[in-house]
């Protein structure tokens, strides 16, 4: 089944374009991994997923967006975000405790019983990996933790809202390896509930974990397939120059 | 004019020649003379610390050692006459000065801020204009909002010498600041915050209210203090406004002195030295308790 569809997206920052002519489509529960050179247009991508990008000023896009077959220009902005969660590069976890960092989605779509919230954010913490190491200091702030704790309460804080889609762009790129693996089984272990867009600069983590594979050069989709395609046997001589690392 | 020129090129010459002596000098005496610059500067800085140190020691001593001899009760008699020295009056109408002054300043400040900064364009011409306006606002001796709020709030509106007149004008003027404190308040607030709100669905409403807000009070609290201790000092544009009638307010209606307006009638009558002095205590109290409170205040918002 088909989460998202692309079809001749063009997204301008100005008169500037950072992204030309792109179009595929992503597999519901499936790890779908965007790879490509810095300022090819990745993080623009994952932003015009969750309209991210209506926040830039500069920022114009043409061409259609579905997710479910269903443009997002016509749900509610709120809405779609709700269903499509982000996961950002650098951990950011609201200046709270532990708590309210992961309730604060569910409190903003009007959940209020403390039963439920306790439930919520106890599931989510657990889908993140994380209950067993803040289950103690729920009230403390989350500025305590370290980076790789602050990433996986992010992805808890995106889970709690039952999002359909996670959008993650670099989640590893500022984690220690140890932190990196937990991130990566996680991505994988959730894949069976969410759709997951990865953005990703690691070669190996791409190959890892994802289903399939998005190449991305100045702005344009190089190649699209399958993850065991696109890394054993590209089509774009281009792919292939980037993935056995001879330029990026 | 030109012996002042020829003075500064001279200089500059001598430090080029310096300069380049220096690179003929051999190692071990460039360095000592390296170590006897930073010394030297160093003491530099702490003279002149020292000197803002002492000066504001000396004026503190003053107002203390010529005023706290003279603190009697008969400064603090709650029942007044006119031309009366007891200073409880003018406390209380200070008092209720900052809180009227702060009941409205801030919140229109605080939102105006938000506003200009959360939901206009940047670099709109609607914001220039506020901008603009608020800095000249902010440039304006106080004696001329005096006369302003003369004409506007006490002949035009009315509303005659009173408490009132004298708060209104006084939130007009502590605008700007409340504005510009806030506005640097949430600036400094990071976009990562609100891109983590509105990626969670949140509207912006919430995410003013929910995450830039309580992470910009203690530069917002910074701009309320500030705004205090000028209500606090000021006279200039109160004399024309609340007026110096010396009594308790019993409505907003009522003409009342604030404390700094009572010290400067005091000090006008001429026999009442002494009594200037001790009220000046009790004022340099105020300011320094204010600035405590709002201190602990602030540290308390940060901590969480
Ligand atoms: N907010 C923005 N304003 C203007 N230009 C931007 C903005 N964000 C990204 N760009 C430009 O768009 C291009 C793609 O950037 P980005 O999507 O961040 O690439 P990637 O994530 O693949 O490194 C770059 O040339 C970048 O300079
Ligand atoms: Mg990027």
């Amino acid at each position: 089944m088909i989460k998202f569809d692309m079809e001749n997206i063009d997204v301008f920052y100005g008169s500037e374009q950072a992204l030309k002519n792109v179009s595929f489509s992503v597999e519901a529960h499936e790890i779908t991994a965007l790879i490509g050179p810095s300022g090819c247009g990745k993080s623009t991508l994952l932003k015009s997923l969750n309209r991210m990008n209506d926040l830039v000023e500069s920022c114009r896009i043409t061409g259609k967006i579905t997710l479910d077959g269903e443009s997002i220009y016509n749900l509610d902005v709120n809405h779609l975000r709700k269903r499509v969660g982000m996961v950002f590069q650098k951990p950011n976890p609201f200046p709270m405790s532990i708590f309210d960092n992961v309730a604060f989605g569910p409190r903003t779509h009007g959940i209020k019983s403390k039963r439920r919230l306790n439930d919520i954010v106890e599931k989510a913490l657990r889908d993140a990996a994380l209950w067993g190491e803040v289950s103690d200091r729920l009230g403390k702030s989350a500025l305590g933790l370290s980076g790789g704790q602050q990433q996986r309460l992010c992805i808890a804080r995106a889970l709690a809202v039952e999002p359909e889609v996670l959008l993650m762009d670099e989640p590893t790129s500022a984690l220690d390896p140890i932190s990196t693996g937990k991130v990566e089984e996680l991505a994988m272990e959730l894949s069976k509930d969410y759709t997951i867009i990865i953005v990703t600069h690691n070669m190996q983590q791409a190959a890892r974990i994802s289903n399939k594979t998005t190449f991305f050069l100045l702005g344009e989709v190089i190649e699209h397939g399958t993850t065991e395609q696109v890394f054993s046997n590209p089509r774009n001589e281009k792919t292939e120059a980037y993935i056995t690392g001879r330029f990026g | 004019m030109l012996r002042l020129l020829l003075l500064l090129a001279g200089g500059c010459v001598l430090f080029f020649v310096v300069k380049q002596l220096y690179t003929y000098l051999p190692e071990p005496v460039l360095r000592r003379l390296v170590r006897f610059w930073d010394k030297f500067f160093l003491s530099l800085t702490w003279l002149f610390a020292a000197v803002t140190v002492l000066a504001l020691g000396f004026i503190i001593f003053h107002i203390l050692s010529s005023g706290i001899p003279h603190l009697s009760p008969r400064l603090f008699a709650v029942n007044v006459t006119l031309g009366d020295v007891s200073m409880f009056p003018a406390i209380v109408s200070t008092v209720l000065m900052v809180v009227i002054v702060l009941a409205i300043s801030v919140p229109l400040g605080m939102f105006t801020a938000v506003f200009l900064v959360e939901y206009m364009r940047t670099g709109s011409w609607f914001v220039t204009l506020i901008r603009s306006a608020a800095e000249i606002l902010a440039g304006i001796p106080s004696i001329v909002y005096g006369l302003f709020g003369m004409m506007f709030f006490r002949v035009f509106l009315g509303l005659g010498f009173s408490i009132l007149s004298g708060s209104l004008t006084m939130s007009i003027m502590m605008l700007p600041l409340i504005i510009r404190t806030t506005e640097e308040a949430l600036k400094s607030v990071p976009d990562t915050y609100r891109e983590g709100s509105f990626a969670l669905g949140a509207g912006k409403l919430r995410t003013v209210f929910r995450i830039i807000l309580p992470n910009a009070m203690p530069g917002i609290f910074a701009g309320v203090i500030l705004a205090i201790g000028r209500v606090v000092g000021e006279s200039a544009a109160l004399i024309f406004t609340a007026g110096t009638i010396l009594q308790i307010p019993s409505s907003l209606f009522d003409s009342a002195r604030t404390l700094t307006v009572h010290m400067w009638r005091l000090s006008s009558y001429g026999q009442y030295v002494n009594e200037t002095y001790a009220t000046a205590v009790v004022l340099l109290l105020v300011v320094l308790s204010l600035n405590a409170v709002s201190g602990i205040i602030a540290k308390r918002f940060t901590k969480t």
